[in-house]
C-alpha cells in the first residue's frame, strides 16, 4: 500500500490556487469554474475507461440526469412542475435566498443520488456489452435518453426548463458556483485516489487485463463494475446539476445531454493526460480545456476540424498520453522497476495481492 | 397513438404506402451498412465516420446538380473519388488502427467524421441541400386508396439492389475479392500465401468509401443532406450491422430493410419526434438480445 | 505514481493556467475611435443558416453606418465594430461566451445570439452585469415576462407568426359554408424552444374558434424525414397543415410535400425565405402562407438603406445566393440601427445611459417602426403574412400591405 504523502505538495499547490484563482483573475471565475467541471468530467470518465477498460460514450447521461433531477427538485418545491413548463419560462421565479438554498442543496443532493439509481439500472444493461460493443450501446442509450427527455412534455420537452434565478448579486453568483465545482472537483480526485489505492482499485485494475482472469480468482466482476460505474455516476449526477444552475436555461439536446461535445469531451481530455494514471485526467483536462478557450473562439467553424485532427493525432500516434509518455520515457523516475507497460502496479504486484487478500 | 393505429387498421394503404417508404429509404441503408460490414469483418475497424461518407457523396451529387448535369451521373463520379478518398484515408489514418484495440479505431473515426463534417461545413454552408433528379411522381391506386411513389425513390431502390449484387458477385469471383475474403479469414495465412494484406485493406476500406459515395448519392435524390447529418447515417449501420453480425450479407439485407419499415412506422404510429428513439432503441435491445445469447453461449462451454 | 510525476503534472498545469489567463485579449468597450459590439452567434451547428443571415445583417448595417460617417458622440465620430463567438447552437455555450464577452473582452454593448433558446440562455447574463443587449432574432414571449431591464428585442413575439393564418383559415371555412371548428387542422413542430413557443401561440388562437388539433406531431431531431406525419396528413384529408421548424424544418418539409403530393387546401409555415424554398422547389410552393417579420415590398424606409426594397437590392448585391432577402438578416441590420441611433441620443458611451436612450427610443427603420414596451419588446410593428403566388412571394396580411388577396392551395 502507498501513502498519499507524494500528492501532498503537488496537491497543496493546486489546493492554493484553486482558492486564490477567483480573487486573482475575478474576471475569469466562469472559465476556472469550467475547468473544475472538465477535471471533474476526465477523472470520473477515467475511473471506467482508464482504470477498469470499459471505454463508455455514454457518461453524459448521468450529466444530464443529474441536471433534470436538480431543476425538477429546485423548482417543483414551490410551483407545480406541469404549469411551469407549460409556461414556456414565462412564469418568473423570484426566490428568497433561503428557498433558493434549499432548493439548491436537496436538488444537487438529489442529482448525485439519482445519478446512481440511473447507473445500476442503467449497469444491468449495458455490462454484459465487450468491448466496442459497450462503446456503441453507451452511446446509443445516452443519444436515447436525450431523446426521450425531449419528447416528455412534462419536463418541457424540448422547450427546456429556465432556472432559479440567484437571488444575490451576480459576482457572488459566479463566486458560488466557481467553489462548487471547485469543491465537487476536489472531493472526486481525493476520494478516487483513495479508491485507486485499495484492493478495490486493484480489483478494477485487473478486470481491465484481463476479465475472465480477474473472474476466476474470485472477484465479483459485475459488482465491480456497477460500484465503479456509480461512484462515477455520483459525481457526475452533482456536476450535472451544478452545470444547469450556472447555464441558467436548460433543454435536452444540446445542454443536458451533449454527447458529441461534453460526452466525446471527456474521453478525449482522459486519453490526451494518459488514462489509467491518476493524474494523468488533471492534466489532460487542464490543457484541453486551455487550448481551447485560447483558441476556440477565434476559428470561427474550423475549431471543430481542429478538434476532430486532435482526437485522431491523440488515439492513433499519441494514445499513451502525455503522463504515459513520460512513464515509457523516465520509467525509474515513476518508482517502476520490474515491467516498463504497467500503470502504476505491475502485473505481477496485482495478482499477488489480489491472490494474497482474495484467498482470505 | 391508438388512433394512429385505428387509422392503419381503417385504411390499409396506409401500411402499403409505410411499407414502400421504409423499403425504398432501407434499401439505402443497406448499402452503407455492407459497406460497415465488410470494413469491420476484413480488418475490425468500426468505421463512425460512415455516415460523413455518405453524406460526402451526396454533395458529389449535389455539386454536379449545380453544374447543370443529371444528378444520377454523379454516382460513377461519386464512386470513382469516393474511392480514391477512402484509399488515402486509409494510408493516412486506418492503417495505424488495423492492429489496435477496438476502442482507438472507433474513436479515431469519430474524429474524422467530425473533420469530415465540419469539412463539408466550410465548403458547401450549413444549408439543408436538395438535388433534384427531375423525375416524376406517380400516384397508384391501391386498395380502396392512393398511394404516391417517387419514381426516383424506386429507380434507387434498383440502382441500390445492383450496386449490392455487383459487390457481392466481385467479392465471389474476383482476385481481388478471393484475397480480401481469405485475409479476413486469417490474415496471417493470407500472407504467407503471398496476398499483399496491406494492399488489399487499403482495397477494403476504399471500396467501403466507394459504397458509401454512392448510397450517398442516393440518398441525396430522395432526401436531404446537411453537413451534420453524417452521424445519424453511421448510428443506423452500426445498429443493422449489429443485428445482424458481420459476415451475414442476408442478415444485412433483411436488417436494413426491417430497419427502414420500422422507422416509418413508428413515426406514423408514435409521431416523427420518436423516429430516431426508434433507432437507438432498436440498438440497445439488440445488444441486450445479443447478450443473452451470449451469456447462454458461455454457460453452455462451462 | 512518485513525487517527481505529479511534481510534473502540477508544475505543467500551473503554467498552463497563467498561459489561460496571459493568452486571453484585454480588449475594451472602445478601442480608440471604435465602439465594439459583441455577439455569440451560431456559425455552426443546427442554427447555423440563420445564424449567418444575422451575422451578414449585422455586418451590412455596420458597414453602412461606418461609411456614412459611423457615429457622432460628443462632437467625435467614432466607427462601430463587432467582435464574434461560435456558440455552436448550444445555450450552454452561449452563456458561457457572453460572460466572456462581458468580463474578459469588456464588450459594454451586446447584438443577440439566433433563436429563443439562444437568448433565452444569453439574456440572464447580459442582465445580471447590466449589458444593454439589442437582439433580433429571439422571438419567444418568455423572453419578455422575466422583468428585463437591459433585453431589447426589435421583432414582434412568436405568438404573432401564425395567429393571422389561422384567422385566415376561419375566414375561409366560413366563406366555403363550414364553421371553423371542424376545420381538420395538422400541426408539425420541431421540439425547440422557438418552435414550440409558435405552437403555443397556434393552440391559443385556435382555442379561440374551438378548433382542435388533428395531428400534433414534433419533428424529428435531425428534422430530415416528416414523412410519416405526412401520411397521416393526406389519410386524414387534412384542411390546414402548419409546420416550423427553422430553416431546416421548412426545407424537409417543402421537400416532402411536394414529392409526397400533399393537397392540403392551406399550407403555413415558417422560415420559408431563410429556406429558399421557392429557388430550390418551384411551384409546388405555390400557396404557402409564409409570416414574415418584415417585407421589401412593406413601404417602411430611413437614411441609412432608403426604402425595404432598397435594403432588398443592396444585401443581394453584398451577398451572393440569396434569392430572397430573409427577414433574419433585415432585422439584424435593424438591430445594429438602434445601437447607432441610441448612442447618439445618448450622447455618451456609458452604458446606462445608451441603455436608457434605447428605451425610450423611437425610430422608423427600412425593417419597421421601433419603440419598445418596458417589457422591451418592439411594439410598434406588425407581423406580415406573405403567400408563395407564382413562384412569388405576396403580402396578403394585414390589409395595409397586401398586394394581392389570400386564395386556397389548387
Amino acid at each position: 500500500m502507498k501513502e498519499h504523502s507524494k500528492h501532498l505538495v503537488p496537491g497543496l499547490v493546486i489546493l492554493v490556487f484553486g482558492v486564490a484563482a477567483p480573487f486573482l483573475f475575478p474576471n475569469y471565475v466562469f472559465q476556472f469554474a469550467i475547468l473544475w467541471l472538465m477535471i471533474t468530467f476526465a477523472l470520473t470518465w477515467d475511473t471506467m475507461g482508464g482504470q477498469m477498460g470499459y471505454n463508455s460514450l455514454g457518461n453524459i447521461v448521468f450529466f444530464g440526469v443529474g441536471m433534470y433531477v436538480s431543476a425538477l427538485i429546485q423548482v417543483g418545491l414551490y410551483y407545480d412542475i406541469g404549469d411551469y413548463t407549460a409556461a414556456y419560462g414565462a412564469i418568473k421565479v423570484d426566490y428568497t435566498m433561503e428557498q433558493y438554498f434549499t432548493g439548491l442543496i436537496l436538488g444537487l443532493i438529489a442529482a448525485g443520488l439519482f445519478a446512481v439509481v440511473v447507473a445500476v439500472a442503467f449497469g444491468s444493461i449495458v455490462f454484459g456489452l465487450r468491448g466496442p460493443y459497450f462503446a456503441i450501446g453507451t452511446l446509443g442509450v445516452a443519444l436515447a435518453a436525450g431523446e426521450l427527455i425531449g419528447a416528455w412534455d412534462w419536463v418541457g420537452a424540448g422547450s427546456g426548463i429556465s432556472m432559479p434565478v440567484y437571488p444575490g448579486d451576480p459576482d457572488d453568483r459566479a463566486l458560488l458556483y466557481y467553489f462548487l465545482l471547485f469543491v465537487l472537483g476536489v472531493a472526486t480526485f481525493l476520494f478516487l485516489m483513495c479508491l485507486y489505492s485499495t484492493r478495490f482499485g486493484l480489483a478494477i485494475n485487473a478486470i481491465r487485463d484481463d476479465e475472465e482472469k480477474a473472474e476466476a480468482m474470485g472477484i465479483h466482476t459485475k459488482r465491480h463494475k456497477t460500484v465503479a460505474w456509480s461512484i462515477s455516476a455520483f459525481f457526475l449526477g452533482i456536476s450535472g446539476g451544478v452545470f444547469g444552475n450556472m447555464a441558467g436555461f436548460i433543454e435536452p439536446l444540446e445542454v443536458a445531454f451533449p454527447t458529441v461535445t461534453f460526452g466525446i469531451f471527456m474521453v478525449v481530455m482522459s486519453l490526451l493526460g494518459g488514462k489509467g494514471t491518476l493524474w494523468g485526467p488533471v492534466l489532460g483536462a487542464t490543457l484541453f480545456h486551455i487550448v481551447k478557450e485560447v483558441t476556440w473562439t477565434q476559428l470561427l467553424g474550423w475549431q471543430w476540424v481542429v478538434l476532430g485532427l486532435l482526437i485522431i493525432i491523440n488515439v492513433v500516434f499519441f494514445q499513451q498520453g502525455i503522463i504515459g509518455w513520460a512513464q515509457d520515457k523516465w520509467p525509474e523516475r515513476f518508482g517502476i522497476v520490474v515491467e516498463e507497460d504497467a500503470g502504476g502496479l505491475t502485473d505481477q504486484e496485482t495478482a499477488e495481492v489480489l491472490t494474497g487478500k482474495g484467498a482470505g | 397513438m391508438i388512433d394512429n393505429i385505428n387509422l392503419l387498421i381503417l385504411a390499409p394503404y396506409l401500411n402499403i404506402q409505410l411499407l414502400l417508404d421504409g423499403l425504398f429509404i432501407g434499401a439505402i441503408f443497406v448499402l452503407a451498412a455492407y459497406g460497415l460490414a465488410l470494413v469491420w469483418g476484413v480488418m475490425n475497424v468500426k468505421n463512425l465516420a460512415q455516415g460523413d461518407f455518405v453524406i460526402m457523396g451526396g454533395y458529389i451529387a449535389w455539386q454536379v446538380g449545380v453544374w447543370g448535369i443529371n444528378p444520377l451521373f454523379g454516382l460513377p463520379v461519386a464512386i470513382v473519388f469516393m474511392f480514391g478518398f477512402g484509399w488515402a484515408i486509409y494510408y493516412l489514418v486506418i492503417r495505424y488502427v488495423i492492429e489496435r484495440d477496438l476502442f482507438t479505431s472507433l474513436l479515431a473515426t469519430f474524429g474524422l467524421a467530425l473533420v469530415i463534417s465540419q469539412v463539408l461545413n466550410l465548403l458547401f454552408g450549413p444549408e439543408v441541400q436538395i438535388v433534384d433528379s427531375g423525375f416524376a411522381v406517380r400516384s397508384i391506386p391501391i386498395l380502396g386508396g392512393e398511394i404516391t411513389v417517387s419514381e426516383i425513390k424506386f429507380l434507387s431502390f434498383l440502382m441500390a439492389a445492383a450496386l449490392a449484387a455487383a459487390v457481392v458477385l466481385f467479392m465471389k469471383n474476383s482476385r481481388m475479392g478471393q484475397a480480401i475474403r481469405a485475409t479476413a479469414q486469417d490474415a496471417r495465412a493470407a500472407k504467407v500465401m503471398g496476398i499483399d494484406t496491406e494492399r488489399v485493406y487499403a482495397f477494403t476500406f476504399a471500396l467501403n468509401a466507394a459504397i458509401c459515395g454512392a448510397a450517398g448519392v442516393l440518398i441525396a435524390m430522395i432526401w436531404n443532406i446537411q453537413p451534420f447529418y453524417g452521424m445519424t447515417h453511421s448510428i443506423r449501420s452500426f445498429v443493422i450491422v449489429t443485428a445482424a453480425g458481420f459476415g451475414n450479407i442476408p442478415g444485412v439485407i433483411m436488417a436494413g430493410l426491417g430497419l427502414g419499415v420500422a422507422e416509418q412506422f413508428s413515426g406514423f404510429v408514435l409521431g416523427a419526434e420518436f423516429q430516431q428513439a426508434t433507432v437507438v432503441g432498436l440498438l440497445v435491445l439488440v445488444l441486450i438480445w445479443r447478450q443473452i445469447q451470449s451469456s447462454r453461449h458461455r454457460q453452455a462451454v462451462i | 505514481m512518485s513525487k517527481s510525476m505529479s511534481l510534473i503534472a502540477s508544475v505543467a498545469s500551473g503554467v498552463a493556467l497563467a498561459g489561460l489567463v496571459a493568452a486571453a485579449p484585454a480588449a475594451a468597450k472602445v478601442e480608440g475611435d471604435t465602439i465594439i459590439l459583441g455577439s455569440a452567434i451560431s456559425l455552426t451547428g443546427k442554427y447555423a443558416t440563420n445564424g449567418i443571415h444575422a451575422k451578414n445583417g449585422y455586418e451590412l448595417a455596420i458597414k453602412r453606418v461606418n461609411e456614412m460617417g459611423g457615429v457622432k458622440i460628443g462632437g467625435k465620430s467614432y466607427k462601430l465594430k463587432a467582435t464574434y463567438y461560435d456558440d455552436e447552437s448550444t445555450p450552454a455555450r452561449g452563456a458561457q461566451l457572453a460572460e466572456r464577452l462581458i468580463k474578459q473582452d469588456g464588450v459594454q454593448y451586446m447584438l443577440g445570439p439566433y433563436s429563443s433558446g439562444m437568448t433565452k440562455a444569453i439574456a440572464p447574463v447580459s442582465e445580471k452585469y447590466k449589458i444593454p443587449m439589442v437582439e433580433a432574432e429571439g422571438a419567444s414571449r418568455s423572453l419578455f415576462t422575466q422583468g428585463y431591464k437591459y433585453l431589447f428585442a426589435v421583432l414582434s413575439t412568436s405568438e404573432q407568426y401564425l395567429a393571422s393564418t389561422i384567422t385566415l383559415a376561419a375566414e375561409w371555412a366560413k366563406k366555403n359554408g363550414r364553421k371553423p371548428q371542424d376545420l381538420k387542422i395538422a400541426l408539425v413542430f420541431e421540439n425547440d424552444p422557438f418552435s414550440q413557443d409558435v405552437r403555443a401561440g397556434v393552440l391559443d388562437d385556435m382555442k379561440k374558434y374551438g378548433m382542435k388539433a388533428v395531428i400534433d406531431d414534433k419533428m424529428p431531431r435531425d428534422l430530415a424525414d416528416i414523412s410519416a406525419t405526412l401520411t397521416k396528413v393526406k389519410a386524414l384529408k387534412v384542411d390546414m397543415l402548419i409546420a416550423s421548424g427553422h430553416s431546416k424544418g421548412a426545407a424537409t418539409a417543402a421537400r416532402q410535400i411536394k414529392e409526397m403530393k400533399v393537397s392540403v387546401p392551406i399550407i403555413a409555415m415558417t422560415h420559408c425565405e431563410a429556406a429558399k424554398v421557392i429557388k430550390k422547389f418551384g411551384d409546388s410552393t405555390n400557396g404557402f402562407l409564409c409570416p414574415t417579420q418584415w417585407a421589401e415590398t412593406m413601404s417602411y424606409e430611413d437614411k441609412y438603406f432608403g426604402t425595404a426594397g432598397d435594403y432588398d437590392k443592396l444585401f443581394k448585391a453584398t451577398y451572393e445566393g440569396y434569392k430572397n432577402v430573409p427577414y433574419q438578416a433585415a432585422q439584424a441590420s435593424a438591430a445594429v440601427l438602434v445601437w447607432k441611433e441610441a448612442f447618439e441620443k445618448a450622447n455618451s458611451l456609458d452604458k446606462d445611459k445608451v441603455r436608457d436612450a434605447i428605451s425610450s427610443i423611437e425610430m422608423n427603420t427600412f425593417y419597421g417602426d421601433i419603440k419598445f414596451s418596458p417589457a422591451g419588446n418592439n411594439i410598434a410593428k406588425p407581423m406580415a403574412l406573405r403567400q408563395i403566388q407564382n413562384g412569388k412571394l405576396n403580402v396578403v396580411s394585414p390589409a395595409k400591405w397586401a398586394v394581392s388577396s389570400f386564395q386556397p392551395r389548387k
